[in-house]
């Protein structure tokens, strides 16, 4: 964790904000050292000597009766070897009343305290005034550590099992749906449904060229359930182990011309949505691109029905 | 072409919080229609664009787009920032108009992103 003083490079930035958030999520009680070895203050100071040769300690709180009314450093011990007074205590050469921390309290609350003080180390009280642990700035930085190793690891189960899915359940034909409902004229909402199937289909370990065309077309699929339904309508991604089958319908008005309505640049958008970058007449076009497959079934009755296939074994993935 | 040397070329101002030091621009596309953007840009490009709703980010997210430039001072939407800023795409504004800024970046050698009629964007 840098100090104030220290100057970053850019690499260091990108990682300290999240280092950053996590100084302020994690609470001083998950990271601080615990089983703490106190001294009490009577103790002479020729045996703290030889319990800090022997364990090597660089500090210890001292506590009498529960409670902590000390600090001892590894400054304290020097300063005692070269007064080399007989019969010293603990009492002695301690620093009374050191600045303590609560267990509850942030890490970034502590790193505030060892900047501006320079001290080594803070002793961490509970609610009731008793000593629970002391935290050096070894152990934040270990406790920041293990926290970002637990975030990268999270996200690599999570990977991990959803792309074992289809091993790990047994049956004829395994299939994942994803539904998604999409409100007619919902701009703002607008590629969110496509954006979470593309994050889904990474997730369970498809390909960035696969995820990005099917990314695509579901997308055009979505803004043309926004801009030219009734009702809006359903997307329906239906993820196998070799293929995906995307379904996009409607209950209408239905497109009148097919053939025409698949024309690149053919388009019945309003001037309106052209201001909001759509309705380029690319939508379909732009589907049947990135697909395999494709069918469209409309009529003025029934509304539309949009299938999109895509296969995901890669001998068949005539479109790599 | 480090994003660092996009911004400083067309005097932009970055919006999020990103350091642009880090991030390698393969090339550049300008493009006001999110379907032509979605047509024919290629991934790890930097968009420019007029068009300052959410979709663009949609997009930019959708066609693994590296980058957002919006061109002509425009100012993006409130939500627009926030899902750049969620999504961790970067975000840049320049005063500069789209042509000019486009043509500033291809003659300091950041290539055409955008494929012709007939190229296939997803091959």
């Amino acid at each position: 964790m840098p100090d104030k003083n220290s100057v970053l490079n850019d690499n260091d930035a990108i990682e300290i904000s999240r280092t950053e958030e996590l100084a302020y999520e994690l609470k001083i009680s998950e990271v601080m050292s615990k089983n703490v070895k106190s001294l009490p203050p009577k103790m002479k100071m020729d045996t703290v000597l030889d319990i800090f040769q022997r364990e090597r300690f660089s500090g210890a709180p001292v506590v009498e009766s529960h409670q902590l009314i000390g600090i001892l450093s590894i400054e304290d011990l020097i300063k005692y070897l070269r007064d080399k007074k007989k019969d010293a205590t603990v009492k002695d050469y301690m620093t009374p009343q050191p600045v303590t921390m609560h267990q509850n309290e942030a890490v970034v609350e502590a790193l505030k305290i060892f900047s501006q003080t320079g001290y080594g180390r803070l002793p961490v009280l509970n609610k009731r005034g008793d000593l629970v642990g002391i935290l050096t700035k070894g152990d934040i930085s270990a406790g920041l550590l293990t926290a970002l190793q637990k975030d990268y690891h999270a996200e690599e189960i999570i990977r991990y099992r959803t792309s074992h899915l289809f091993e790990d359940i047994v049956s004829d034909r395994t299939s994942l749906i994803l539904r998604y409902n999409i409100r007619k004229g919902d701009f703002t909402q607008g590629g969110n449904a496509s954006n979470h199937i593309k994050r889904a289909l990474l997730r369970m370990g498809a390909s960035q060229k696969i995820a990005r065309r099917c990314g695509i077309a579901t997308y055009e699929a979505e803004m043309n359930l926004i801009i030219h339904t009734n009702n809006g309508g359903t997307l329906r991604v239906e993820i196998e182990p070799h293929k995906i089958t995307v379904e996009a319908y409607d209950d209408g008005p239905g497109i009148e011309d097919v053939e025409q309505a698949m024309q690149p640049g053919f388009s019945t958008a309003t001037h309106e949505i052209r201001n909001m970058g759509f309705g380029a007449g690319m939508g379909l076009f732009n589907i049947n691109r990135c697909a395999d497959e494709m069918e469209l079934i409309s009529s003025k009755d029934r509304g539309t029905n949009l299938y999109i296939i895509m296969y995901l074994n890669k001998s068949e993935e005539t479109k790599p | 072409m480090k994003l660092s040397r996009v911004i400083s070329l067309i005097d932009g101002e970055l919006l999020s919080p990103i350091e642009a030091e880090s991030i390698e621009i393969g090339g550049a596309m300008g493009a006001d229609l999110m379907s032509d953007v979605l047509t024919s840009i290629q991934p790890e490009a930097v968009l420019l664009t007029g068009l300052c709703n959410p979709q663009v980010v949609r997009t930019a997210q959708i066609a693994d787009i590296r980058a957002i430039i919006f061109v002509r001072g425009k100012d993006p939407a409130v939500e627009t920032l926030q899902i750049a800023i969620q999504e961790n795409i970067p975000v840049i504004k320049t005063k500069l108009g789209l042509y000019k800024a486009c043509g500033i970046l291809f003659q300091a050698g950041l290539p055409n992103y955008e494929l012709e009629a007939g190229e296939d964007c997803v091959q």
